[in-house]
This record gives C-alpha cells, structure tokens and sequence, in this order.
C-alpha cells in the first residue's frame, strides 16, 4: 500500500501578535499570517497553487487568489474538524501534492476569537452541531465545557482522576507560556489558584478552560523533493492521520465517552511514521480544556486508559518531564488559534528555533489536533 | 421582556423526529426502533445502522434510568438558563440501551453517583413544548 510518510513537509510557518483585540478583520489577520509563512518558506504569494482554509472561519480560498493575484490556483478544499483540522488540512496537503495536483499548499488560520464572535456562539450555527442543537441545548447542554465536563466526571468516577491532576495540567502550559513572547497570559498560576478559579460547569473550572483570543498562524506544505532545495530546513512530515469517534455528533450517546476520534488516528499515524512512543522528544497536544490533554496522552498511547492522571503529576509534561507537551503555553496559555499554534511550534522546535522553551535536541516531534465534540488528528514530524 | 435572547432555545424538529417531540406533549418519551431489526436508536434519524433500513417504529421507553455521568453547570451558556443555575445535568442509561440527556431536578447535594436510579419525568414548557427531565428514582 501507497504510504504519506516523508512525501510532504513543512516549508513554511509564519503567525501573526496573538492578542485580546486585533483591531484587525480577520481576513486580515489570516493574510498577515500567510504572508508570513510564504516569505518564511522563500517563496512569492504567485507560487501558491493549493489552499486549504479553515472550513469555520470566513476566509476562502477566492479571498487569497484575489488578495495575492494567484493565477492558477489549482486546488481548494476544507477539512471540517474544528480544532483538528488543520491537521486534516496537512493531509489533505500531501495527498494532493503526491497526486501531483499542486506544489505548495497554504494553510491559513485567523480569527478574532475574543473581539469578534465568541467560540461559543459559533457551535449554534455549524450543521455538525445540528443534532445537539436539537435535542441538547433546549434542555441547558448548550456549550462544549458542559459536554467535557460529563467526559471529564465520568473519568474522575472510573479511573479516580481529580481536580489537582488537572491542574497540573494548566500550571505546567503556564509555565512554558511564561517562556515566550507571544503569549497572552504573562503571570505564574500555582495549583491553588486554579482550585480557587470559577467553577464554570463542574468539574471543569476556569482555569482548565482555554483563552479566547485573536491572531492569525499558517503554513506551507510541499512536497519533499522540492522542500531539500528551499529556504528553510525542511520538517518532514512522517506520519498522519484523522480519527472520528463514534457518534461524532452526540458525546452522550458515545459507548464510552472517556475515548476520543484520536485513539483510531493514533495506530495510522504511527505505524505510517515507523516510530515508537520513546522516539517522541515533544509534543503540541490540543488543548482546548485540561481534561482533553490528559485523554488524549492515553488515547495517543503514553500511557494506559486511566493513568494520566499520574503521568502530568510531578511536572511529567514540563520542560524537564519524561513529555514536554505545549512547549508554547497552548490553547490555555498563549493562544488560541484553532491549533495551528501548535503545529508552527513543533516546527519551530524541529527547527530548532524554540527559544527559552527548545527542547534540547529535539528530532521527532508529535502534535493532535482535537475538535467538533470528538474528532482527533495525529501528526508525527522530523527534522 | 421583549429581549428575544431571555427566550428559551426551541427545537426545529425534523420529518425524522417530530414523532420524539410529539410524544413529550404527551408526557410519553418516544423512541426510534428499526421496523426491521428492532434495533433501538437515539437520537432520531433516517437510517438504522445494524441493518440499513430506513422503516421506522417507535416505542414508548419505560422510564426507568441510570446515571452515565453528569455536570453542575454554574455559567449560564445562554441568558434562559440564568434561572436555573446551578443546574445539574445528566446523561442517562435508558432501560431501552441509548441515553437521555436532561436535567435532574430536586437532587440532594452529594446524592449523585453512576449506576443511581432514575426516573423520567416532564416539563410542560407551554402549548408547544415539553422537555424531559429526570428525577432520583428514590426521591418520594
């Protein structure tokens, strides 16, 4: 069977000030971005010939051929995954690049998540959430905090996970966000205060809910013949995958709502990239709530079902930790770019550009995309 | 109160699930089974995925419940649930093999844990809506 593993790579990444207030549109925001990522990767916005936009946003690829004068763009498409999609677009990238549709493929991501419309708000209008929209929220279930409050419960009742385990979660991005300059949050958070956070919907409280937050990140993806003769060492992308869960619309109706779509990514993307867990130097985890970092760690297979809990305790997702995870601050302390911050930050880190928070000769990183009340994608990179 | 956002969320039922919907204004919760193969399926939609048959009977549930999991929500994601916080929510194990969600009502602080029984009981909205909820099978 035909394989993706090493036909693509990362060339290009470029993001713009993640901020509380743009005071920019956020076609804007996603233009600035991709910009930047095409300068980042040598090359001139006319060489685009393949975009995949973000499929919730509002920019679409007419937006980019007329903004950038592309003549011949020779492939669009949208990956609706919510935070797992951008992702889902680097597959969707290669796929078309190995089919010898297109060359290099943009990827661009923005949005004003706090000054514009609320993430919240959105999920009433997307057709995925048609079937909660009908029977769910008349009767209160209304927002993803509530739905992963009943994953994260029903973990906490099975397996004896608590509060605390969670927040070592939140401690920990915190402390790597401390680390870089384009994070939002710039003060320390102790285990305590997030126990004294706001219960939000329990048990998740507001310290394991993720900043709403304006800016805009992209990539370019070519293939890898051409990336070797490029402007920047090319981050080749190993393995890579999408997962639904079952009844992707419905968590409630899921048999065992403790698993997520990320647990059938998992054995794709690993056995295309041909690495075990202990080749992972780091990992870019989304994480739009605490509990979805650490159901995640088991469904990607660090640990067993149950345990991760006792994998973040003691700084085990830190710096120093047997995982670096979010290296960046993540969704809870730079920013939240639907993802694509994550997977700008792996490569910074492949590329060896990770700052105060690189880690040490880092070859092979790992980075999920999560989103839509279930759906998980895995990518596996190397330098 | 004008305000159309103090307004409660109302359902757009579908062709597939005006039936569900229709039974609550009965104080009956309604579920879809396979005319074929019985299977059970919730929530309402067109095809059963045991059999791929697309002729649909509907039964009524017995109500009787258990705890899957649940959340006390202490936002108010939209500005009608104000007045009901804290509000507990729960998915349900239905006697029938598919779960409910609805909010629990009357429950004793510390009273809940998986597998507590439960009943399924109505809320007459108004003339055109009637939700589910669900009550303690132990509460008298």
């Amino acid at each position: 069977m035909k394989s993706l593993c090493e036909k693509g790579a990362v060339t290009g990444i470029g993001e713009t000030a993640y901020t509380k207030g743009s005071g920019k549109s956020t076609i804007a925001l996603q233009m600035e971005a991709a910009l930047a990522a095409i300068a980042d990767a040598g090359l001139t916005p006319k060489d685009i010939d393949g975009i995949v936009p973000y499929s919730s946003g509002d920019g679409v690829a007419e937006d980019f051929i007329t903004n950038f004068g592309i003549a011949d763009l020779r492939f669009s498409a949208t990956t609706p995954m919510g935070g797992a999609s951008a992702i889902a677009g680097i597959q969707a990238a290669i796929l078309a690049i190995e089919g010898g549709v297109a060359r290099h493929v943009l990827i661009p991501f923005g949005r004003n998540g706090y000054s514009g419309g609320r993430i919240g708000a959105r999920v009433q209008q997307l057709p995925q959430f048609r079937t909660i929209g009908e029977f769910e929220m008349p009767v209160g279930q209304i927002a993803p905090a509530q739905l992963y409050a009943q994953m994260a419960r029903r973990h906490m009742m099975q397996y004896g996970t608590t509060s605390r385990q969670l927040a070592e979660i939140a401690v920990t991005f915190r402390q790597h966000a401390l680390l870089n300059d384009n994070a939002i949050m710039k003060t320390p958070m102790t285990v305590e205060q997030h126990q004294e956070s706001r219960m939000i919907s329990d048990p998740l409280r507001l310290f394991d809910c993720c900043l709403e937050s304006d800016g805009g990140a992209a990539l370019v993806i070519s293939g890898a013949g051409p990336a070797k003769d490029m402007k920047q060492r090319p981050i080749y992308i190993m393995g890579i995958a999408e997962g639904h869960p079952d009844q992707p619309s419905a968590i409630t109706q899921r048999g065992d709502m403790t698993i997520l779509g990320t647990a059938k990514a998992v054995p794709h993307a690993f056995g295309m990239a041909g690495v075990s867990h202990d080749d992972i130097d780091v990992a870019e985890i989304y994480d739009c709530f605490t509990y979805i970092v650490l159901c995640q760690l088991e469904d990607l297979g660090f640990c067993a079902k149950g345990e991760g809990g006792a994998f973040v305790e003691n700084g085990g997702i830190s710096l120093t930790g047997r995982l670096p995870v979010n290296t960046h601050g993540g969704l809870l302390s730079q920013a939240h770019i639907i993802g694509m911050n994550h997977i700008v930050e792996l490569v910074k880190q492949l590329r060896g550009d990770g700052g105060k928070a690189q880690v040490a000769g880092a070859r092979i990183g790992l980075v999920t995309g999560y989103g839509d009340m279930g759906d998980g994608t895995v990518a596996i990179m190397r330098n | 109160m004008d305000n159309p956002f103090n307004d409660r969320l109302r359902p757009a039922p579908s062709h597939d699930s005006q039936p569900y919907w229709d039974g609550l204004k009965e104080h009956r919760l309604l579920l879809q089974t396979c005319a074929d193969c019985g299977t059970v399926r919730h929530y309402p939609r067109p095809v059963c995925d045991q059999c791929y048959s697309m002729r649909v009977e509907w039964i009524e549930a017995s109500g009787h419940a258990t705890i899957h999991s649940w959340t006390i929500s202490h936002h108010a994601f939209h500005p009608c649930f104000k007045k009901d916080l804290p509000l507990t929510l729960v998915t349900a194990d239905l006697a029938e093999g598919v779960r409910l969600c609805a909010p629990l009502k009357d429950a004793p602080p510390g009273s809940l844990r998986i597998g507590a029984p439960l009943r399924v009981g109505f809320e007459t909205v108004d003339d055109d809506l009637t939700l589910p909820l669900l009550i303690l099978a132990d509460t008298p």
